[in-house]
C-alpha cells in the first residue's frame, strides 16, 4: 500500500490533508442530503472531508483510506472516553490536554463550527 | 474565502526538541543531529539530504528512477545559459561572485556583516543584477529557479558549510529562523518541527514527512505538480499555507532567517541540487 501511495503526489495530498482554503458555500442539494444523513453519518463525512475534519490525515479510521499514523487509531473510543465531554474538549482544543499537541485545535480556532463538531463526536464516539 | 489566519503560538513552541534559548547554534546543530540519530539510528548521516527518501526505499526506487532522465534538464540549461549570457554592460554573474561563481553553493546563505543582512544566493544573484543595472528576477520558479540550480549543480559534492559569525545580528537572525521553525502557526497550529522534527518518518494522510536536517541541500527542486523548478522559499510558502497561516513574502527577512536556519541545520551534508521531489 505504501508503495502505492508514494505514487500519490505530495502536493495533492498535502492540500488534501490542509484543505483548501475555500469554502464551498452549502449546496441546497448538500443540505437536502445531510437531513437524510444521520448525526453519525454526517459526523462521519465531516471527519473524512479533506476540507473539514481531515482526521484521517492523522489518524487510522474504520472505513477510512490511505490514512497518515500521527495520531493513534480512532478505535474503541467509549472505552478509552467514558465521559463524552472529555472527547468533545479533546477535539475542541487538544492543547489543553497537551499543549504541544500537533492535533489542530477545531474548536478554538474555528475550523469546525460547534454544531460540526458535536456530530463529529457522536461519529467517533460510535467508533 | 475563509480569512487566512495567522496565528502564532510563541507558548506553544514544540517541545522536547533540540531548542533551548539560549544554546548556541552549535550546540542546537550537535543536539538536532544527535536527535535524529536516535530517531533513526539507521539512517547513516549522508543521506539526510535525500529528504523522505532516505526513509522509504519503494519511493527511493521510483526517485532515482526520475532521476535518470530528469526532468530539470531544461531548466538546468538555461540556468547555464543565462548565467553565461552577458548583461548589457557586458559583465557577467561570474563578476559578482567568488570564484566566478562556482562550486560556492555550499556557502550560502552567508551572513553580510558590512550590511549586517542574511544574503541568500537568489538575493546575490539579484544584488549582482542590481549592481549591473539590471531589473531583478522573480524568486519562486522561472529564470531565478534555474540560475540558482545551475550554480548549486556546479557545487555537487560540496558540504553545507553555514556560518554564524560572532555577531549579534547575525545570531539574531539566526534565532529568529530558529523561533520560526519552532512556532506553532495557522488555523492548524502546526509548527514545521510538528511536522519535520516530531512527525518526521511519519505519514501525514499518504505522505511521509522528511526530517528537517538536509532540507537545504538539494533545492531548487523539480516537482512534477509545478511542473518546473522552484526555489525554498517557494517550498516554505506552500509548507505556511498549509496550515492556513499568512506566508510571508519570498526572500523576505522571515524566510531568509529560516532558511538561515535550516541551513546551518544541514551542515556537513553534500550540495546535491538541483533534484526532483512529488
Ligand atoms: C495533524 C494531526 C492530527 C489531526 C489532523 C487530528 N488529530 Fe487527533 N490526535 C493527534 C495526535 C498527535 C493525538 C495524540 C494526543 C495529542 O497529542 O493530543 C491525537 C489524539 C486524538 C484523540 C484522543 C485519542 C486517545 O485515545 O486518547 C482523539 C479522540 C482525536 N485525536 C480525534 C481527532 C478527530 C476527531 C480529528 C478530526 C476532526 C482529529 N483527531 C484530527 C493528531 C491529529
Ligand atoms: C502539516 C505538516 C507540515 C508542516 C507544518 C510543514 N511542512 Fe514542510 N512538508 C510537509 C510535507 C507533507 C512535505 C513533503 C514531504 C517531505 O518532503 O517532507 C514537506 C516538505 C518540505 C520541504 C521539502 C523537503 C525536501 O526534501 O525537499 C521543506 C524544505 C519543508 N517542508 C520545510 C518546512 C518548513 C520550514 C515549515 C514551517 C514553515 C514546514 N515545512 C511546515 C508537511 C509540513
Amino acid at each position: 500500500m505504501r508503495q502505492l501511495t508514494s505514487i500519490l503526489s505530495t502536493a495533492t495530498s498535502v492540500a488534501a490533508l490542509l484543505g483548501s482554503l475555500m469554502l464551498a458555500p452549502a449546496m441546497a442539494t448538500a443540505a437536502e442530503e445531510a437531513k437524510a444523513m444521520t448525526p453519525i453519518e454526517q459526523g462521519n463525512k465531516l471527519a473524512f472531508d479533506n476540507k473539514k475534519g481531515n482526521c484521517l490525515a492523522c489518524h487510522q479510521i474504520a472505513k477510512g483510506e490511505l490514512a497518515g499514523d500521527i495520531g493513534p487509531p480512532l478505535v474503541g473510543m467509549q472505552a478509552r472516553f467514558p465521559d463524552k465531554a472529555k472527547l468533545r474538549a479533546q477535539i475542541w482544543d487538544s492543547t489543553r490536554a497537551n499543549i504541544n499537541s500537533m492535533m489542530p485545535p477545531f474548536g478554538r480556532n474555528k475550523i469546525l463550527t460547534e454544531d460540526e463538531i458535536d456530530k463529529v463526536v457522536e461519529f467517533i464516539y460510535s467508533l | 474565502m475563509r480569512k487566512l489566519l495567522s496565528i502564532v503560538t510563541v507558548l506553544g513552541i514544540a517541545s522536547a526538541l533540540p531548542h533551548a534559548a539560549a544554546a548556541s547554534p552549535e550546540q542546537d546543530l550537535k543536539e538536532m543531529r544527535a536527535h535524529f540519530k536516535k530517531q533513526f539510528p539507521n539512517v547513516p548521516f549522508e543521506e539526510y539530504g535525500n529528504g523522505v527518501y532516505a526513509l522509504d526505499p519503494g519511493a527511493r526506487a521510483q526517485w532515482e528512477a526520475i532521476e535518470d532522465f530528469p526532468p530539470y534538464e531544461l531548466g538546468l540549461e538555461n540556468g547555464k545559459k543565462l548565467f553565461n549570457t552577458p548583461f548589457k554592460n557586458g559583465k557577467t554573474y561570474a563578476s559578482c561572485f567568488p570564484n566566478g561563481g562556482i562550486g560556492i553553493r555550499q556557502n550560502y546563505p552567508m551572513f553580510d556583516t558590512k550590511k549586517g543582512e542574511v544574503v541568500t544566493l537568489e538575493s546575490a544573484i539579484n544584488a549582482c543584477r542590481k549592481s549591473n543595472t539590471e531589473e531583478p528576477l522573480k524568486d519562486g520558479k522561472g529564470d531565478m529557479a534555474d540560475i540558482s540550480a545551475y550554480m548549486a549543480s556546479t557545487s555537487r559534492g560540496m558540504k553545507m558549510h553555514i556560518v554564524v559569525p560572532n555577531d549579534p545580528r547575525a545570531r539574531a537572525a539566526y534565532e529568529r529562523g530558529k523561533q520560526h521553525f519552532y512556532a506553532k502557526r495557522g488555523q492548524l497550529n502546526l509548527a514545521c518541527a510538528d511536522c519535520h522534527i516530531s512527525s518526521a518518518g511519519k505519514h501525514i494522510r499518504a505522505d511521509l514527512l522528511s526530517p528537517m536536517i538536509g532540507h537545504a541541500t538539494h533545492f531548487p527542486v523539480y516537482r512534477s505538480v509545478s511542473g518546473a523548478l522552484g526555489t525554498l522559499h517557494a517550498r516554505y510558502e506552500g509548507c505556511n499555507t498549509q496550515v492556513r497561516a499568512q506566508p510571508f513574502k519570498l526572500q523576505s527577512d522571515e524566510y531568509k532567517a529560516l532558511e538561515y536556519f535550516e541551513s546551518y541545520m544541514s551542515n556537513g551534508l553534500e550540495v546535491n541540487g538541483p533534484t526532483t521531489r512529488k
